[in-house]
């Protein structure tokens, strides 16, 4: 099939799973999920201590399906696919790997676009705004299931990280390591001002609806397209951009017109429009407002050190020289409150030119530090 | 990226100050190795002392192997100071055959001050005799200890013994304790001439009088 194969180093065929949940899940914000469902893989084998389980948490667009790819289409590769596998920085043949769709997403999970049980119609504009937090403690929920009692670690890239984060002040004794890469302990207000231009683009596109489009057979494309589009340009640094696309024209001239001309109009089209056609424009709406609220300081008076004074997992911080949308600098927020705490954290700081993004790329210096680190904590 | 001298690869013989520093160390105190390397020193007072902390280092290699060796570290430069490091949080701030490479000598050592209750900073003596016997010759010293010629050498601040301790004189920072050694041997007698590495405990001299050795 053209697949890569377990020789290359993936976990090859995968399988999404499902697990009910009927037990009322109470949210941050007051609302209560009465029952969900949630989407998630695995790789590896699980070990009879029940010791060397890894959650993957996932960022804004990515979903459980981390590694590996599907018998029925061998192109949809896992989103960390390359981090992830048999011989691979997180090895595959060591630890038992858990992918998860987080509640409120769109690929599989519980999410605005599935049916309200008490309607018969989809949640639409009444499903409720889930926080990082809320994520955890679905997270554990399954971890219970699993027969997971603590995890070996917890990782993740940006606001994966987050989640990785606070899985070690919610369940301090149920995660032995967690790994916060490309991380911010909280957005600045230029990353809410960024998710907010992206959430304007959404609500204010004509077939939003108030977020209940599906009654109308309608998806809020432009508005979608806009806020992929929008952010891609944070994902991006200045110079990748311009070593990607430079000025380059697609047609070596200019048009003296509103179409595509310059390449990275053409890629930046292309993005928005592939990601209009799957992802769920009250997803992206929800996703990013946990972004925005996440804040473990706050309940401390802005005191990030208190925040994680009650962590008992080991650290290990990467963050990226050219990610201007989580800079180094807020990932050195994270190790200076460690620190102050006297906690077990490494911090690598990765001269990469990909900007955030990098945190998905295969960068030898950054994936050989994952490779050490999760070597020493195999069991 | 990497800043030679600011691990490890300084030449001298391979951490032949860890004795005297662990020496010093008590028992399950707070450390912070600068220019920490392969964290090796930090492995051994974990294993021989029972201390926490952690190394800095500027080095891609030296993380790795940090990571690797199980030592925590913190990537940094430590030329910009240790503003990621709270007043007074460790019991010791370890600078080991790094000064001599630092650009910034009087921030660092007071930064060093600042961070830790003590400070431990070891380097070569370039009042070594050989040293000073090569000069006399009318080049540069080069040797088994330091081996860089003048034009490759990281070491961009070439003192002596006495230098030191004139410089810890005039800036109010209090020998606590020193330890002279060559190839590994303490020397007690002209460490100034017969002393290749130079090991130091230090701390802020309090009060208007500084003291010296």
């Amino acid at each position: 099939m053209g697949a890569p194969r377990e020789a290359d180093g993936s976990v090859g065929a995968v399988t999404p799973q499902d697990m009910q949940f009927d037990e009322p899940l109470p949210l941050v914000s007051g609302a209560v999920m009465p029952s969900y469902s949630i989407r998630y893989e695995t790789y590896g084998t699980l070990n009879a201590e029940r010791s060397n389980a890894v959650l993957v948490c996932h960022a804004l667009n990515a979903s459980h399906h981390v590694a590996g790819w599907y018998e029925d289409d061998p192109k949809d590769i896992g989103w960390w696919d390359n981090l992830i596998g048999p011989g691979k920085p997180v090895d595959t043949d060591r630890f038992f790997v858990i992918g998860i769709n987080n509640l409120g997403g769109c690929h599989g999970s519980t999410g605005p676009a599935s049916i309200n049980p008490a309607t018969g119609k989809p949640w639409g504009a009444d499903f409720p705004v889930v926080t990082v937090d809320d994520w955890v403690q679905v997270h554990a929920r399954l971890a219970d299931r699993l027969g997971i009692r603590q995890f070996a670690a917890v990782v993740g890239g940006s606001l994966g990280a987050m989640q990785s984060l606070q899985w070690t002040l919610r369940f301090p004794d149920r995660v032995r390591n967690s790994l916060v890469i490309a991380a911010a302990p909280k957005l600045s207000a230029q990353n809410i001002a960024f998710n907010e231009v992206a959430r304007q683009a959404i609500t204010t596109d004509p077939d939003f609806h108030g977020g209940n489009y599906y009654a109308h057979g309608v998806v809020p494309r432009r508005g979608l397209r806009i806020a992929r589009m929008l952010g891609h340009i944070t994902y991006l640094s200045d110079d990748a951009m311009a070593e990607k696309f430079g000025r380059e024209l697609r047609e070596g001239e200019f048009k003296f017109g509103f179409d595509v001309e310059f390449e990275i109009e053409s890629y930046l089209r292309y993005q928005g429009d592939k990601f209009s056609t799957y992802f769920d424009a009250n997803t992206y709406l929800r996703i990013t407002k946990a972004l925005d609220y996440f804040d473990p300081a706050m309940a401390h008076g802005g005191n990030l050190a208190a925040a994680l004074a009650g962590a008992k997992a080991r650290f290990l911080v990467i963050s990226f020289t050219s990610d201007w949308r989580f800079s180094p600098g807020r990932s050195r927020e994270i190790v200076k409150a460690l620190l102050d705490n006297g906690h077990d954290v490494s911090y690598a700081e990765i001269d990469a030119p990909h900007g955030h993004d990098a945190f998905l790329m295969d960068d030898p210096r950054y994936h050989g530090v994952v490779r050490a680190y999760m070597n020493n904590i195999a069991t | 990226m990497s800043i030679p001298g600011n691990g490890n690869g300084n030449g001298l013989p391979m951490r032949s100050d860890f004795d005297a520093i662990a020496q010093w160390v008590r028992p399950g105190s707070r450390v912070l190795d600068l220019g920490c390397g392969d964290g090796s020193l930090l492995r051994s007072l974990k294993q021989t002392r029972n201390v926490t902390g952690y190394g800095v280092d500027i080095s891609d290699d030296n993380v790795l192997a940090c990571v690797t060796n199980g030592v925590n570290v913190i990537q940094s430069d430590l030329e910009a100071g240790l503003s990621g490091f709270e007043s007074g949080s460790f019991d010791y701030v370890i600078l080991s055959q790094t000064l001599q490479a630092m650009k910034h000598t009087e921030r660092l050592l007071r930064e060093i001050l600042r961070v830790g209750r003590e400070g431990i900073v070891s380097f070569p003596n370039f009042g070594y005799w050989h040293a000073r016997l090569q000069v006399l010759g009318g080049t540069m010293p080069v040797s088994r200890d330091l081996p860089y010629q003048w034009y490759d050498t990281p070491n961009i601040h070439l003192f002596t013994i006495e230098d030191f301790e004139i410089f810890c004189r005039g800036h109010r920072l209090r020998i606590l304790d020193r330890v002279v050694l060559t190839a590994g041997r303490r020397v007690t007698f002209a460490p100034n001439l017969l002393g290749a590495l130079a090991v130091y405990r230090l701390d802020q001299a309090h009060g208007a009088a500084a003291v010296g050795a």
